[in-house]
């Protein structure tokens, strides 16, 4: 050991080995066959074990990622020649990975980080199977994508821990028995699945922003690994719509409010009552950035009129200066793509922004009463337009309701 | 001050189903552990052992696995620190990260050799 490296404490960068075993799991199941998709997590494993051992006697590689990638390369090369007579990897390449001469070659073409990336989405898209149910399409993305251990994926869902186990196993079962990854060479195969995919990484995303876990930390993981996923989504051209664009505009502007969002005990803090000095300003900008990129051409979505309602939010310098007006426009067009009565109580929220309570209570009755049965904000909704327009008992009677 | 060589056994690496997160953050411990020895200048050497490798033993030369039945049994590197004396030897192997990964630190003291 150099005296250089005895006197240093080398840190990891934050997430490496989560990160790069989604990535290596996606360019060696590529190599291995979806088949073979135990034997590529082993392989894995073991690339991540062998780093522990090495690197943790204090000198960690120049190139932490290429490292664990090439141990990971060496694992597949072996198991390939170790069982090339007993099984067979990814049909495509059953002629290369045969021959000494053109398994190298081979694999290491599969190796390069535009191949990994596409791997990647396709395992993504691969995932959102629309034979798969939701929440199965969630916990297989984070587990195989995002490298959680299932305890995780089970705290960060609530979930017992044999209950999700089964849950993934089921998610691995299908991916397995589907034969081969989503093809994404196509663009029209890309755009055959993209809403699926965009609907599954806005939902991961909403786990974190909406769910009911109380730690801040894994919320804001499970909100940065929807946007990191749906970012390594927009590089690839097909994959990238304008709704596509809008939806990471949107994910943005929430999560540059998250952190004012949640109070130290994991209690909601009213849109009103933040402190807009913690939002995240960069978060915001590039919200911006990404929305002005999502206006390029003709197609108007609901995510891009949920980003830009986020937005006017976001730009109010105080929430008296919030653009009421042009937020309730916006919910009108929403309205129209997305007629849910989820929106539609937004929109009467912001209804009584710009003409009082009566008419918002106006909006919130006209919504078809069986849309929100049971939903807890409607009837505080209710009760806080009662209480601005001074009718206090009907007010108390909506929340005790809201609460019960 | 004086050299002792801190071995090490067992560990996080020798059972299943860790998640990425937690062994990076097991890393992150020992690199830590380590490095803050070294910033105090009583770091002079040491390295991971790999796995496998045997055992020589008797007239015969027999080549065998030795006396370990498990690979956690068997050292799976090695540090060798300056310190004052035993006790603080004993002290620095205590901040070990190993102890909690169900692994454990052996101390011993080197001892000097005449010339």
């Amino acid at each position: 050991m150099d005296s250089e490296s005895e006197i240093r404490s080398p840190k990891v960068v934050e997430h490496l080995f989560r990160h790069e075993s989604g990535r290596m799991l996606a360019a060696l199941v590529r190599i291995l066959g979806l088949h073979n998709f135990d034997l590529a997590e082993d392989i894995v494993q073991e690339a991540l074990l062998r780093a522990l051992e090495t690197w943790r006697f204090g000198r960690v590689p120049e190139n932490p990622a290429a490292w664990l990638m090439l141990t990971a390369r060496n694992g597949a090369l072996d198991a390939v020649r170790r069982e090339r007579s007993a099984r067979r990897f990814a049909p495509d390449l059953s002629y290369q990975l045969d021959s000494e001469w053109t398994l190298v070659p081979t694999v290491d073409r599969l190796l390069i980080d535009s191949e990994i990336r596409d791997d990647q989405l396709r395992m993504m898209f691969s995932c959102c199977h629309p034979r798969l149910a939701p929440e199965v399409q969630v916990a297989l993305i984070l587990k195989i994508l995002c490298g959680f251990g299932t305890r995780e994926i089970a705290g960060a869902f609530l979930t017992e821990n044999a209950a999700m186990d089964k849950r993934i196993a089921r998610g691995k079962e299908a991916l397995r028995e589907s034969g081969t990854l989503y093809e994404i060479r196509s663009d029209a195969a890309v755009l055959d699945r993209i809403d699926a995919v965009l609907a599954t990484l806005y939902l991961l995303f909403n786990e974190g922003y909406h769910g009911s876990h109380a730690d801040l930390p894994v919320r804001e993981e499970l909100c940065s690994e929807a946007m990191r996923l749906l970012a390594m989504l927009l590089e690839h051209r097909a994959a990238a719509p304008p709704r596509a664009v809008a939806l990471l505009a949107l994910m943005c502007f929430h999560a540059a409010r998250l952190r004012a969002r949640v109070d130290d005990t994991g209690c909601l803090i009213l849109l009103e009552a933040q402190d807009r000095g913690l939002w995240d300003s960069d978060l915001i900008r590039r919200g911006v950035e990404l929305l002005d990129r999502a206006a390029e051409g003709d197609e108007v979505s609901e995510f891009h009129l949920e980003a830009a309602i986020a937005a006017k939010h976001c730009l109010a310098a105080r929430y008296e200066a919030t653009d009421w007006r042009g937020i309730l426009g916006l919910y009108d067009l929403l309205l129209r793509v997305k007629p849910t009565p989820i929106v539609a109580l937004n929109r009467a929220i912001a209804v009584a922004q710009v003409d009082g309570p009566e008419a918002a209570l106006v909006a919130l009755l006209a919504i078809p009463e069986d849309g929100l049965a049971g939903y807890p904000f409607f009837a505080a909704a209710l009760g806080e337009m009662h209480r601005r327009a001074g009718r206090l008992t009907e007010a108390a009677a909506q929340y005790r309701t809201a609460i019960s | 001050m004086a050299d002792y060589l801190f071995l090490f056994r067992g560990g996080m690496q020798h059972e299943p189903g860790h998640s990425p997160a937690e062994l990076q953050a097991s890393m992150q411990k020992w690199l830590g552990w380590i490095g803050g020895i070294g910033k105090n200048g009583q770091l002079k050497g040491g390295q991971p052992l790999e796995n496998g490798g045997k055992v020589i033993a008797g007239k015969k030369r027999v080549v065998t696995d030795g006396p370990y039945a498990e690979a956690k049994d068997i050292v799976g590197g090695y540090l060798i620190v300056t310190a004052k004396d035993l006790a603080e030897a004993y002290e620095i192997a205590k901040g070990c990260p190993g102890p909690d990964e169900s692994g454990s630190v052996e101390v011993r003291g080197l001892a000097p050799m005449p010339g």
